[in-house]
């Protein structure tokens, strides 16, 4: 028996390493000089940790750019800051009202309306890009912050009405009949009885929306133009586009400041996220 | 179904013909209603009608009928990129299905600190597949990557340089891939493990029946339903895969780790074929309809039983 739980925990361990190897890996070579790079091995400590790589990351290497910005991840931090809160705020809305609508006030059509969204979670967004673009294009906002936002509501609706909507059903009826004896009409009821009811679903939902648009790539490299670029699409040009031999200890550096925010939300949420991710893994 | 199911949401009896919340609740599910109906549905059947014409930079309406799909199956790289869908949804799916069941018996079996080897488990949930793949795509350099480090380690004839060998690129996608999803699965299973009856648990102790047979005789049979979710669910994350592909092998070397979601977006933004790249995406939706439907014939049955989340 004794042998069994050292067997089991050193599984464990051994996963646990695995899974640790890359991040570890990451954090290293960001801290790490390229003569030390190159002469060492990917799983050595650093032996001079220094944030230079980061500065470079972050500020951008004027010397290696030709012309115009630095090309730093800086600005495109901002963008994808003012991208996700707008973007958060108004698909998680739309999801909670939406939700609401279709678990409290049954009507016809509401469970066909319902699986038709359900359905639309597992298109594959390469499948309606092209007409988004001319869409996005026609009303004036392609290549811009609110065209960004505009195609992740759209996106993101589904998965949070899905959330919103299972979790109402679960609200006993007879909570509703009191409250509708009492006269609240539609928005009372959603704004003083569902919503505060709501309050751990909408955590999770606002923790993985957070996560899956600030993680997206696709919208952002389609719909984000020059000045619209999110993170996850410097990040992408950034190691693909250096002159000369590649500044891994640069690379790197940027993937954990684009990786930073979701990490933090994920390590600050615990168990929420936890709760969520299983819910919201169609999207992936 | 049809009628206000709730006793409270009826008309008041007061006989004044007054606005009705039911109105109201018609006029919030505008925005849903047309997002799902004009952005879903409708942009679907756009598509497939530009993968109808000869559209190349721009949509044009010029009907060739099923040209562009005879041409796409006639391309080579789209049958590399499906052939390619092929292995790394076997190698993905199966890695994260093997793997993700094996992590959640072990935090199963009544571990201490728990909560940490999940939380060690799912982190690399919480990032982006380009950060992923970026991550991978350092490790498995050949130059200075693992490869070099193990050499240094002493074993000198060590070879990890599958990402820049045509042949093997491939299962580079599935090994990130499976790093970053593992624990998703793993916390589906660990929830389904915790649903099963601890009486079943009891009675094979008394029985005196091993352990692993317990789990592969009865719990793993038992777990039908969330075996089949998680494959619905990492078979459609699979078939999106795009992201990853991008930041780890860039499709290369040539178009060796090409995927169908790469393959459209690239002619479709980049190659100016944008009848093909619908094409495409049309067969890729088919391709997905054909793997989703019976989990949604399912989950909406479920629905019909009454059961909430």
């Amino acid at each position: 028996m004794r042998y069994n739980k050292i067997a089991l925990y050193g599984l464990l361990c051994v996963a646990a390493v695995l899974i640790l190897a890359p991040v570890f890996i990451m954090v290293s070579t960001s801290l790490k000089s390229m003569d030390e790079i190159r002469n060492g091995s990917i799983f050595t400590l650093p032996v001079d940790p220094g944030f230079g790589a980061w500065g470079k990351a972050w500020f951008g290497d004027c010397a290696k750019t030709l012309g115009e910005k630095c090309g730093g991840l800086s600005s495109s931090f901002l963008t994808s800051v003012k991208i996700v809160i707008p973007a958060l705020f108004l698909s998680v809305g739309l999801g909670a009202v939406t939700g609401y609508t279709l678990a409290v006030w049954k009507m016809k059509g509401a469970n066909i309306m319902f699986a038709a969204l359900l359905v639309g979670m597992f298109i594959p967004p390469q499948v309606t890009l092209y007409p988004l673009i001319i869409m996005v294009r026609e009303l004036g906002i392609f290549g811009s912050i609110p065209g960004l936002v505009l195609v992740h509501v759209i996106w993101g609706v589904a998965f949070t009405t899905m959330m919103f909507r299972n979790f109402f059903k679960t609200v006993p009826q007879d909570l509703l009949k009191a409250a509708r004896i009492d006269g609240a009409g539609f928005w009372p009821l959603f704004w003083y009885v569902m919503l505060p009811l709501s309050l751990p679903i909408l955590g999770v939902a606002m923790i993985l929306q957070f996560t899956y648009i600030w993680n997206d790539f696709l919208l952002g490299l389609t719909f984000g133009g020059r000045s619209g670029q999110p993170m996850t699409v410097a990040l992408n040009n950034l190691v693909g586009s250096q002159f000369g031999e590649k500044e891994y200890n640069v690379n790197m550096a940027a993937t954990m400041l684009t990786a930073l925010p979701t990490l933090a939300v994920y390590l600050l949420s615990g168990r929420l996220f936890v709760r969520g991710i299983a819910a919201g893994a169609v999207k992936g | 179904m049809a009628e206000p199911a709730q006793g409270a949401l009826k008309p008041s009896h007061d006989g004044r013909r007054r606005w009705r919340p039911q109105w109201t609740a018609k006029m919030a599910l505008i925005p849903a209603m047309t997002i799902t109906i004009v952005c879903f549905y409708g942009f679907i059947i756009w598509t497939f009608v530009i993968s109808l014409t000869r559209s190349r930079l721009l949509p044009v309406y010029k009907f060739t009928g099923f040209d562009q799909y005879i041409r796409l199956f006639a391309n080579e790289r789209w049958w590399t990129a499906m052939q390619n869908l092929a292995i790394h949804g076997c190698l993905f799916i199966g890695g994260c299905v093997v793997f993700g069941y094996l992590l959640a018996i072990l935090i199963d079996r009544g571990i201490k600190a728990e909560g940490m080897f999940r939380t060690i488990f799912m982190l690399p949930l919480s990032m982006s597949f380009i950060v992923t793949g970026v991550i991978w795509q350092w490790v498995m350099n050949p130059g200075l990557g693992l490869q070099d480090a193990v050499r240094e380690l002493g074993w000198t004839t060590f070879e990890f340089n599958w990402i820049v060998r045509q042949d093997r690129s491939i299962y580079t996608l599935a090994i990130a891939g499976v790093w970053q999803q593992v624990g998703l699965c793993m916390a589906l299973f660990l929830a389904g493990l915790r649903n099963i009856d601890p009486n079943i648990w009891k009675a094979s102790r008394v029985d005196g029946i091993p352990v692993w047979r317990v789990y592969f005789h009865i719990v793993t049979p038992m777990m039908r339903t969330v075996f089949f979710t998680v494959f619905i669910l990492m078979s459609a994350i699979v078939m999106k895969a795009f992201d990853l592909v991008v930041a780890l092998t860039g499709g290369g070397p040539g178009f060796s780790s090409d995927l169908p979601a790469r393959f459209v977006v690239d002619h479709i933004l980049n190659r100016q074929e944008l009848g093909l790249g619908a094409a495409g995406a049309f067969v890729l939706l088919c391709t997905v309809i054909a793997v989703i439907s019976p989990y949604i014939h399912f989950e909406l049955r479920k629905e019909r039983g009454g059961r909430g989340h």
